[in-house]
């Protein structure tokens, strides 16, 4: 089984339904088939070991996606962002490879290499005209897509999803067909990061129409969710934090009534701004979706109802729900275990470790699943006594200070109830005295509250180790473009 | 029998995709038992196995120990070892990406 047959049986299924908008063009899932079979027929004369897409997301994407995997070679999306040496480290750890997209940079950056090149146009060009539609879909169960992982905190490393871990997880969450002939799904998240790929395969087996937007800008993407109609949206939350802020106190917004659905996720969602978010669009279904590239995309979520019921509750752990990730998926199992590898009862803090048939957990150098087929995810969190999952950050950030973990989570959240703070980040500092001691970073909307007013802010409401010994303002706080928070660039501004 | 492999019926258009193999028994459609690929001509329908497969669908039976993926939908039905399969309960998940 690989992911080819996900879209063969939308084209048995629906060959004339419309699957992807993207540029002002329709393109319907036997014309998507037919450019993915073609694309497999331009790679195999290739003889390449990769299938890398350099570009903004476009029909591209999802052609040759589906093309590596009929040939059954790695789909390995690159961040087109990255700077220049970056980007010529990963080009050269995936020689050789075909690449679509910026030819003259792949160029400029790999002059000697064997890299087959071709423009998006080209290459789209050539997988319509190549087309054999009546091939059958493959059965590959090697790689399917191989991707560069951020690298917030090292070098990036090549994780790996086989064709069995994204089958397991499409198979596992979306009913095929399950869409109405009405329904369009808004992709602004870039092909790169797992949200994208997800987003597509996702889509497809739904046969819910996919609306490419090419690179997010929040008026553009306002303009398109209107007049596409579109009725689903994936977004990160800075994403949601632009198009909340370019609506306003929403007088000016379009109609949004088609609009059914926000799934968000990919990064800290601070609760002020959902809060926002859910008065903007009140007829909209919030779902909160946590996964990481190494497990397939989504491992927990938080549905609508939990969203209505965590906002209208007077209980404050129903309501702190809303700051929760919500409950694993059924295909799902996850523990959250200590540094001795420990399983932790609720309401203790540890590492979250889940397994499950989507759960890859493999890059290409090693595989980081443990006895068990257990992958521990570096991410910190704890479960609330029904089995709510709450992030509190990475594993590596906890701040041990005189053998206590502190996680920053706890101590961001307490920072930004406070209505002068727009932006908060804790991070541990070297302390002679403790080991490590809290110092965190903030930005402010309003007047500085003063250093003793935020320290018995913390006191008050968490307790004394958790008081900062170092409070630095700054602008804003350093953030990838995805709205991760870049923590050793928060290490570097307090180091400074 | 593996998961992951395909199977085809061999007396109508079925097709399905194994997501989880049996230990053991036979897996059939529309009474006769699945191949990997069709030989020959076609045999006639079991009547006892006519309700026809759903694209898209899952089918397992009442202990777990098959599960298969309809990816071509045809006239028979399925069974293991003579035991009709059931249609899966999808248990529909609030779409996340």
């Amino acid at each position: 089984m690989d992911i080819s047959l996900l879209l063969k049986m939308a084209a048995d299924a629906e060959p004339d339904r419309v699957g992807l908008t993207c540029d002002g063009r329709n393109w319907t899932y036997a014309e998507l088939w037919a450019a993915a079979t073609g694309a497999a027929a331009v790679i195999s004369r290739s003889e390449c070991t990769h299938v890398a897409l350099l570009d903004t997301g476009s029909e591209a994407a999802p052609i040759a996606l589906i093309g590596a995997a009929l040939f059954g070679v790695p789909y390995c999306p690159l961040n087109y962002r990255l700077a220049d040496a970056d980007l010529a480290g990963l080009l050269a750890r995936i020689e050789p490879a075909l690449i679509i997209g910026d030819v003259e940079r792949v160029q400029r950056l790999a002059p000697d290499a064997t890299h087959k090149i071709y423009s998006r146009a080209d290459f789209v060009a050539l997988a319509e005209k190549e087309a054999q539609p009546e091939r059958e879909a493959g059965e590959d169960e090697g790689i399917a897509v191989q991707l560069f992982t951020s690298g917030t905190t090292a070098a990036p490393k090549a994780a790996i999803l086989r064709h069995s871990n994204l089958v397991s997880y499409i198979l596992g969450t979306v009913e095929f067909g399950a869409a109405e002939p009405e329904e369009a799904a808004l992709v602004s998240v870039p092909p790169y990061h797992i949200a994208g790929i997800a987003a597509l395969l996702s889509s497809i087996y739904a046969l819910r129409r996919i609306i490419l937007l090419p690179a997010f800008d929040p008026a553009v993407w306002i303009d398109l969710a209107a007049r596409e109609k579109a009725t689903n949206a994936f977004v990160v939350p800075t994403m949601l934090s632009r198009i909340v802020e370019a609506l306003g106190d929403g007088s000016d917004a379009p109609d949004f009534s088609h609009l059914k659905a926000i799934a968000y996720g990919g990064g800290r969602m601070p609760v002020e701004l959902l809060l926002r978010a859910l008065d903007l669009f009140p007829e909209t279904n919030f779902t909160n979706a946590y996964g990481l590239t190494e497990t397939s995309s989504t491992v927990a979520l938080l549905g609508p109802d939990e969203h209505r019921a965590a906002h209208k509750s007077d209980d404050p752990v129903v309501r702190a729900r809303l700051g929760s990730v919500g409950k694993p998926l059924p295909t799902i199992e996850l523990e959250i275990r200590d540094e001795d590898g420990k399983v932790l009862p609720a309401g203790e803090a540890g590492e979250i470790y889940v397994r499950g048939d989507q759960v890859s957990g493999e890059y290409r150098e090693r595989s980081a699943l443990i006895a068990g087929g257990w992958f521990p995810t570096r991410d910190a969190g704890y479960l609330d006594e029904e089995g709510y999952l709450f992030l509190s950050g990475r594993a590596d950030d906890v701040i041990v200070r005189g053998g206590e973990n502190i996680s920053p989570g706890e101590i961001e959240d307490v920072l930004l109830t406070h209505p002068c703070i727009a932006d908060a980040a804790a991070v541990g500092i070297p302390s002679a005295e403790w080991g490590e001691a809290v110092a965190i970073v903030i930005a402010l909307k309003g007047a500085h509250p003063g250093e003793a007013e935020i320290k018995t802010l913390i006191r008050d409401r968490l307790r004394s180790s958790r008081v900062p010994e170092r409070i630095l303002v700054v602008e804003a706080l350093p953030y990838n473009e995805m709205g991760k928070l870049l923590r050793r660039e928060v290490r570097r501004l307090l180091a400074s | 029998m593996k998961a992951g492999s395909k199977l085809k019926s061999a007396v109508d258009d079925t097709e399905v995709l194994l997501v989880k193999a049996p230990a053991a028994g036979v897996l059939a459609c529309g009474g006769a038992p699945m191949v990997a690929e069709r030989t020959g001509e076609r045999g006639p329908i079991d009547p006892a196995f006519a309700e026809t497969t759903k694209m898209g669908k899952r089918y397992t039976d009442a202990a777990g120990t098959v599960e298969v993926l309809v990816i071509k939908p045809g006239a028979g039905s399925l069974s293991l070892d003579g035991v009709a399969l059931q249609l899966k309960d999808a248990k529909p998940l609030p779409s996340s990406d």
